[in-house]
């Protein structure tokens, strides 16, 4: 039934083709690209080339091939983004229905913390508890140091989990006094129990339409410190979409328009595809909305 | 009414102690205050250092530090910067000026543009304007604004010119170079892509928030009688329909201000247009603790008050809310 719905949801199939086709060639990445992340393209002068057979998308200012870094870029920040976000979803849903479920003062001051952190400057939040999580010695052992990709899935987990959190809490809410769920208090279940085996199972739409959006906030999370440069280092396994975006803006103003087109051209695209596979998947799993509306 | 008001205000004052508290600590170990001060002034006495650490309020123990801090801060005996040693209030003055002008202009703008918007998609769900309003918001919500601040400069600082020979709206700063006193025109000509950039997202975000607003209040039973009473359909809609729909969006309004500050940190950088944005960063770089600190005070208490808004709004426009 939700299956059937997703599927009619034009667009979003379309999405799953564009994604599916990018993920492939990212999965496949050393037979899809043409040069390596840093190598330079073989032309004679290969710096600021624009887009020709040497280099499909044209080179940068040192003369590296912007398609394959491009391809080693959504690499990078689809694999910050799916990590972040089945961390920041596997949180949100511990805390969400345990908070839901027992009520009380923890529900209260965990919606609280939520509140104030969703309400704060994403930004200024990411970058002040960057540097300060990067100053906690046991924690970059644990973690990594700041500039790397392991210390940035932390990052935007930790911030990722509040938004999934509020969301599952809402859905236990609603569904902890139907009949199912006293029934099973009656025969005995534990707590854990039902919210293993009932709350979050009922709750699988919203949580898989959460997932969704964590993606893109992660990968857009990613790209906006890396914009700024407070991002993974440059080095060769973490040239993310953001390092390149953050690039096309020193390219804006002398003229180089496929620096600054193409990265920001892929990175729309991803956080698009997601947003309309996200969208069809909360239409196709919410009973609540019928296809007229 | 001014009970519940004044008990939630009575709230706000120890969350925002707990709150600067912890950016204190945050910022503390986060830029090393100290460390970032040596480094921008390598020669200074003992004397200098000292004077540092009290006024910032640097001690070794957080609490009393922050304390230190704290009343500094209150009497407003604020240090001056680490680097140049400049008074700190005129220029977060200035920042914090044009920031809000930049916000309230992409403010209004996108909410007037989202609502009316939202308001036509709501009025044929599943009609042609409906699935193109909310194709558009969907793009709007992907592209995010440093992508689209981008685009903008690429179009407008380099083919513009190229196309056309002259520069229709300039892409960095609220003047040109050289520029004394006020002039609306060149402020508007330079405000017009920055409040585009932070109007896209809000125009996205509004239209669909007041869509789906729209869409639950003209399903309900009142709406109904009003129509049984014979009203216009005009009126149906202004008086009952858009009236109602708007009190959730109000309130989403209000919590909006984080969402919005820091669309616009991300936009004055990139449109070097000198507001709080910039001015974070370029602290936040330099781990300038005393401008930081009065700056992120000023973010909390904003995010604070407009929280209380939102919450005192609902109150008196939804009497269904009981108040305890």
């Amino acid at each position: 039934m939700a299956w059937k719905r997703f599927a009619g949801h034009k667009a979003a199939l379309v999405c799953c083709a564009i994604l599916g086709f990018l993920v492939l060639a990212v999965v496949l990445s050393p037979l899809t690209t043409r040069y390596g992340v840093n190598e330079s393209v073989k032309a004679p002068p290969n710096s600021y080339l624009p887009p020709s057979k040497f280099a499909w998308l044209g080179t940068d200012d040192i003369g590296r091939d912007l398609y394959s870094r491009l391809i080693y870029g959504t690499r990078v920040s689809l694999l910050i983004g799916l990590f972040s976000a089945f961390i920041s979803v596997f949180v949100g849903c511990v805390v969400g229905a345990v908070a839901g479920f027992r009520g009380g003062r923890f529900d209260d001051v965990i919606m609280r913390i939520t509140d104030l952190f969703l309400a704060f400057p994403f930004l200024v939040a990411l970058l002040v508890v960057r540097n300060m999580f990067g100053s906690i010695g046991w924690l970059t052992l644990i973690v990594g140091e700041a500039s790397s990709l392991r210390f940035i899935i932390f990052l935007l987990s930790f911030f990722g989990w509040m938004g999934v959190a509020r969301i599952v809490r809402g859905q236990v809410l609603a569904l902890k006094e139907r009949e199912f769920i006293e029934a099973a208090r009656a025969s005995g279940a534990s707590r854990s129990y039902i919210i293993k085996r009932h709350l979050i199972p009922n709750s699988i739409g919203p949580i898989m339409v959460a997932l969704t959006f964590s993606v893109v906030g992660a990968i857009s999370g990613e790209a906006t410190l890396s914009f700024f440069g407070y991002g993974p280092q440059p080095g060769a396994g973490a040239t993310s979409l953001g390092l390149l975006v953050g690039q096309a803006k020193g390219a804006v103003q002398t003229g180089f328009w496929w620096i600054a087109l193409f990265p920001c051209l892929v990175l729309v695209v991803i956080s698009l595809c997601i947003n309309f596979i996200g969208d069809a998947l909360r239409d196709a799993t919410d009973p609540r909305l019928d296809a007229g509306k | 009414m001014i009970r519940f008001a004044l008990r939630r205000s009575a709230w706000a004052i120890p969350t925002l102690l707990l709150v600067t508290f912890l950016v204190y600590i945050a910022l503390r170990m986060g830029t090393d205050p100290l460390a970032s001060y040596m480094r921008s002034n390598p020669r200074a006495t003992r004397s200098k250092i000292a004077q540092y650490k009290e006024l910032n309020g640097l001690g070794s123990n957080y609490v009393t530090g922050y304390f230190g801090w704290l009343r500094n801060f209150i009497t407003f005996n604020w240090p001056n910067s680490i680097k140049g040693s400049r008074e700190v209030w005129p220029e977060l003055k200035d920042a914090i000026a044009n920031s809000a002008r930049l916000g309230i202009a992409a403010t209004t703008v996108g909410v007037a543009i989202g609502l009316t918007i939202g308001i036509f998609a709501a009025l044929r769900p599943g009609g042609k304007r409906d699935v193109a309003v909310n194709t558009a918001a969907f793009v709007g919500i992907s592209i995010p604004p440093y992508i689209s601040a981008i685009l903008l400069q690429l179009l407008f600082a380099v083919y513009w010119s190229k196309w056309f020979g002259n520069t229709l709206f300039p892409t960095s700063g609220v003047y040109p170079p050289g520029q004394d006193g006020f002039n609306l025109v060149l402020m508007i000509k330079h405000m017009a892509l920055p409040t585009f950039v932070v109007a896209i997202q809000i125009i996205a975000v509004y239209s669909r928030y007041m869509r789906s607003s729209l869409l639950d209040v003209l399903n309900s039973d009142y709406m109904r009688t009003a129509r049984s009473k014979g009203l216009s359909e005009f009126r149906i809609l202004m008086k009952h329909g858009v009236r109602n729909a708007l009190i959730p969006v109000i309130t989403i309004a209000a919590l909006d201000i984080g969402a919005i500050v820091g669309g616009l940190i991300i936009t004055e950088n990139i449109f070097d247009y000198p507001g709080t944005g910039k001015y974070f960063l370029s602290a936040f770089g330099n781990g300038d603790f005393p401008l930081l600190m009065p700056l992120m005070v000023i973010i909390v208490a904003s995010v604070l008050l407009f929280n209380l808004l939102a919450d005192i709004s609902y109150a008196i426009l939804d009497p269904r809310i009981r108040l305890e």
